[in-house]
């Protein structure tokens, strides 16, 4: 017998179903899913599938992918293939609650909405995604983000870093100011200056790249740093902590950006400011000193707070980076445990996987990936598996992946949202 | 308790569809964040594939074998139990 994706739906649908239902006759159990990002609207979709009453707080109508994004800088892709609407979800009987959550009650087990209305659950899931911090770089705050754009959260902040690399004179300088570990999205920085060379090297070949980085080491740096000597030589300088590469202080109308070594003027700057915990979880008391949300690494239930769940971005999830991969994958075995708890059974072991693509150049991809199994209370990578693309590839290699990463984009976008 | 769930998975899937599903065994949740079921990509979709199929390529790429980009690095985080499950997972109900 073959059957479809739709088969495969029910039968995934019957098995958390049934596992979460709490008896006949009763209604079915709440969740609540606060945060409709890749972490958020998986685990609602799931949840609903399993025959659960879901309810998705949030408060844009559709979601604005941060994969891709860096495309979208470097004119390679245009916004309007970065939104995804909520439309699938409610389709499927997500019930959706257009409002950003204004407070918890973790006793009453109520979420305040901000017309007063309160939404109680059973169990509640936190995917809040990030906050940029504007407390901790001296000189940035969000006033400051409008002339020197941090685009790390995708939308008009991507749109306004383009414009200013497009209005920027041949002979410039963008400096990209990167943070110190953990953050969204690794790789991130590194692929977007590899996508802005690629502009400048096509429209105003004389320019140059300073990274200016508060570590000293970054994800896949040296197939990073072969590519850039290959692909863009002599435009990307990459200055780390120890060689004075930190950032302390910005100035946005001066238009610069002071290291302990030197002040750095430039015509573009790109902050990218240390990060948290997106602030419902915060203020509900999901979070811990470090600004991130520690949680149990089989059930991703908070370690802080009862009946309260947190994917994606805002936990800390051990090894896995926090990625779109990792916030799905994250997702599914969150909504598994949820039924499996609602239903008073402890959920089995997971093991989880990430995989992210970055793009040096279109037609010139690179990887890392990592599978992960609960150790020592945290996600700890499986010893001898993962790693990063191999250091010496031929060319077709370097295509194959980032024919992946597109491919990966539009599997993942067609599962959480289409 | 794999090896039983294994079966149940097979047997249940395929004739009683109402009755309680096993939860996918450790690992199968992420795959479909690349293999999409309803999206033609570059990616293979493991859409019709036979679960011997999926478990024979994974062990070609945990060996070596078989040249990958990306599978070779996943497949070792699996045992050839772990990855026999997955396979029987991913082609539940076919």
């Amino acid at each position: 017998m073959r059957a479809g994706p739709g088969r495969r739906r029910f039968l995934l649908a019957a098995a958390l179903g049934l596992a979460a239902r709490p008896a006949r006759g009763q209604a079915s159990a709440r969740v609540v899913v606060v945060g409709g990002g890749f972490g958020g609207a998986t685990c609602a979709r799931e949840l609903r599938r399993g025959g659960l009453d879901v309810t998705l707080v949030e408060p844009n109508a559709a979601y604005t992918s941060c994969p891709f994004s860096n495309a979208v800088v470097a004119g390679l892709r245009e916004m309007n293939g970065q939104h995804f609407g909520y439309g699938a979800l409610r389709g499927e009987g997500v019930k959706l609650a257009p409002h950003a959550a204004t407070g918890i009650d973790v006793r009453a087990r109520r979420v305040a909405l901000p017309d007063g209305s309160v939404l109680d659950y059973d169990r509640l899931v936190l995917a809040p995604g990030i906050d940029l911090r504007f407390d901790a770089l001296p000189g940035y705050d969000e006033a400051a983000a409008q002339v020197l754009p941090h685009a790390w959260k995708a939308g008009e902040q991507t749109v306004l870093l383009r414009r200013q690399i497009e209005a920027m004179e041949d002979g410039g300088t963008v400096v990209i100011v990167a943070p110190a570990n953990p953050f969204r999205c690794p790789p991130g920085p590194y692929e977007r200056a590899s996508l802005i060379a690629h502009y400048l090297s096509i429209h105003k070949p004389r320019s140059k790249l300073l990274i200016l980085d508060a570590k000293d080491g970054f994800s896949k740096q040296g197939l990073f740093q072969q590519a850039w000597a290959e692909l863009y030589p002599g435009m990307i300088e990459w200055v780390g902590l120890s060689a004075g590469g930190k950032a302390v202080r910005v100035d946005a109308g001066e238009r610069s950006v002071e290291t302990e070594f030197g002040i750095h003027p430039a015509e573009v700057i790109n902050v990218i400011p240390p990060q948290r915990a997106g602030r419902i979880a915060r203020d509900a008391g999901a979070a811990d000193r470090s600004g991130w949300c520690p949680i149990d690494p089989v059930t991703f239930e908070s370690k802080l707070l009862p009946d309260v769940h947190v994917i994606g971005d805002a936990c800390i999830a051990g090894g896995m980076p926090k990625s779109a991969f990792s916030a799905n994958a994250q997702a599914k075995v969150c909504a598994a445990a949820v039924a499996s708890l609602l239903r008073g059974e402890q959920p089995p072991a997971p093991k989880l996987i990430n995989t992210c693509y970055s793009l040096v150049a279109p037609g010139y991809g690179i990887s890392v990936a990592g599978v992960y199994r609960p150790a020592g209370g945290v996600l700890a990578d499986v010893e001898g598996a993962g790693g990063v693309s191999p250091l010496h590839a031929p060319p077709d290699v370097r295509s194959r992946e980032a024919a992946y990463a597109y491919a990966w984009f539009q599997t993942i976008t067609a599962e959480v949202f289409g | 308790v794999r090896a039983f769930g294994l079966g149940a998975a097979l047997l249940l899937g395929a004739a009683l569809p109402g009755l309680a599903q096993p939860a996918a065994p450790p690992g199968a949740a992420s795959c479909s964040g690349c293999h999409g079921a309803h999206v033609s990509t570059a990616i293979p979709s493991l859409e019709g594939r036979s679960p011997d199929e999926i478990a024979d390529a994974m062990r070609a790429f945990r060996s070596g074998e078989r040249p990958a980009t990306v599978m070779n690095r996943v497949a070792k985080g699996f045992t050839d139990e772990e990855t026999r499950a997955i396979a029987a997972w991913v082609g539940l109900g076919r």
